[in-house]
């Protein structure tokens, strides 16, 4: 059987990293999961740690991008065949995590839990964000030739192909997720979107204010162009 | 020009040169840093020793008032040096992110507050 590792990039977490440890256990007994613990000022890496996850402690604040390819780096040295990037704060579900490694079975490189193609769903994300999404989705659909309704989403799995290539290569400023797709799709990976629910952040404060996302948006746009291909390449074969 | 102030540059500049060298044989400045400032300097020297220089050289470029040509220079070396160090430094970001990185991988075997937890066993074994 495939072996995953559930990658948790966890920044001052601790009120909501037990209940979602704990449920990992629960519902994916034969998963590992390893926490990057990014800085946290507060006993993130202690509290994970007494619910089982592996840690790995970064000595300061890198962001999703550095913890994220700390995790892709840890699957390589320790040859899991898949990781699945899972957030701390308790909005993905562990038991959706079965519905994104079954697409990885299919021959995908990288599934990303949607939460706006899915039947149902409670999760509100504010005017200003979805109009930034929205706008984030033209630019996706612009330059990666491909639609996706949730670009930004941070539940996603990765094949072996992919996380080795992630290991050297994921995108290290905030909005990464946004960069790795296209970068994934340039590379010639396959990328495709599956339907999640997501629930409301259990603990903690987003991460980024509106103010903010206008000086994001504009380091992405410049990421977006310099970073096309002429020519798009043909698709990797999968192993 | 007067003669007054082209001593004054003069002055000036073989001191700044002087320091310049002098950080690099003390090792405080690597000396990649220092090749654009010393031909900067040399450069300096060189107008300020031979008033006529700055004269012919706006004539040959075509630039009627002697000293833009200075400004032009002085900015686009600048502009070069700015650059340099945006490089550096985008690639100093690079190299620190991934050493934070390697730290943090040791440390999932060496925790830094000496709590191995009950997880340390397991992330030796690797996947099952």
């Amino acid at each position: 059987m495939a072996t995953t590792l559930i990658v948790i990039p966890a920044f001052n977490e601790q009120e909501s990293l037990p209940a979602v440890l704990d449920e990992l256990r629960r519902t994916l007994p034969d998963c590992d999961a390893l926490v990057v613990d990014d800085g946290s000022a507060d006993s993130t890496a202690a509290v994970a740690r007494r619910h089982g996850a592996v840690v790995a402690s970064l000595p300061f604040n890198l962001g999703i991008g550095g913890a994220l390819r700390t995790g892709f780096r840890y699957a390589v040295l320790h040859g899991y065949d898949r990781v699945v990037q899972l957030d701390a704060d308790g909005q993905h579900d562990p038991a959706e995590v079965k519905l994104l490694t079954a697409t990885l079975d299919d021959g995908v490189d990288m599934a990303i839990g949607s939460r706006f193609t899915a039947r149902e769903s409670t999760y509100d994300v504010g005017r200003v964000r979805f109009g930034a999404m929205r706008l984030l989705r033209l630019a996706v659909l612009v330059l990666s030739g491909q639609r996706f309704t949730d670009t930004s989403s941070g539940f996603r799995a990765f094949s072996a192909p992919l996380v080795r290539f992630f290991a050297d290569t994921y995108p290290q400023e905030y909005m990464e997720s946004v960069e790795a797709l296209l970068l994934a799709c340039y590379e010639g990976f396959k990328v495709v979107e599956v339907p999640v629910l997501m629930r409301q952040r259990s603990a903690g404060v987003p991460s980024a204010r509106n103010i903010r996302l206008l000086y994001h948006y504009l380091r992405l746009l410049i990421v977006m162009v310099t970073t096309a291909p002429l020519r798009s390449k043909r698709p990797r074969a999968t192993g | 020009m007067s003669t007054r102030a082209h001593l004054l540059l003069l002055v000036a500049t073989v001191g700044i040169l002087a320091f310049i060298i002098n950080l690099v044989r003390q090792r405080q400045l690597r000396a990649k840093y220092s090749i654009l400032w010393i031909i900067i300097g040399l450069g300096l020297i060189a107008f300020a020793a031979s008033p006529a220089l700055l004269d012919r050289v706006s004539l040959t470029l075509g630039i009627s008032y002697p000293p833009a040509t200075l400004f032009l220079a002085a900015l686009g070396l600048l502009f070069l040096v700015v650059v340099h160090f945006s490089w550096e430094l985008s690639r100093l970001e690079e190299r620190t992110r991934r050493l934070a990185e390697e730290l943090a991988l040791f440390r999932v075997e060496v925790p830094a507050d000496g709590d191995p937890g009950p997880a340390s066993g397991r992330s030796a074994a690797g996947p099952k």
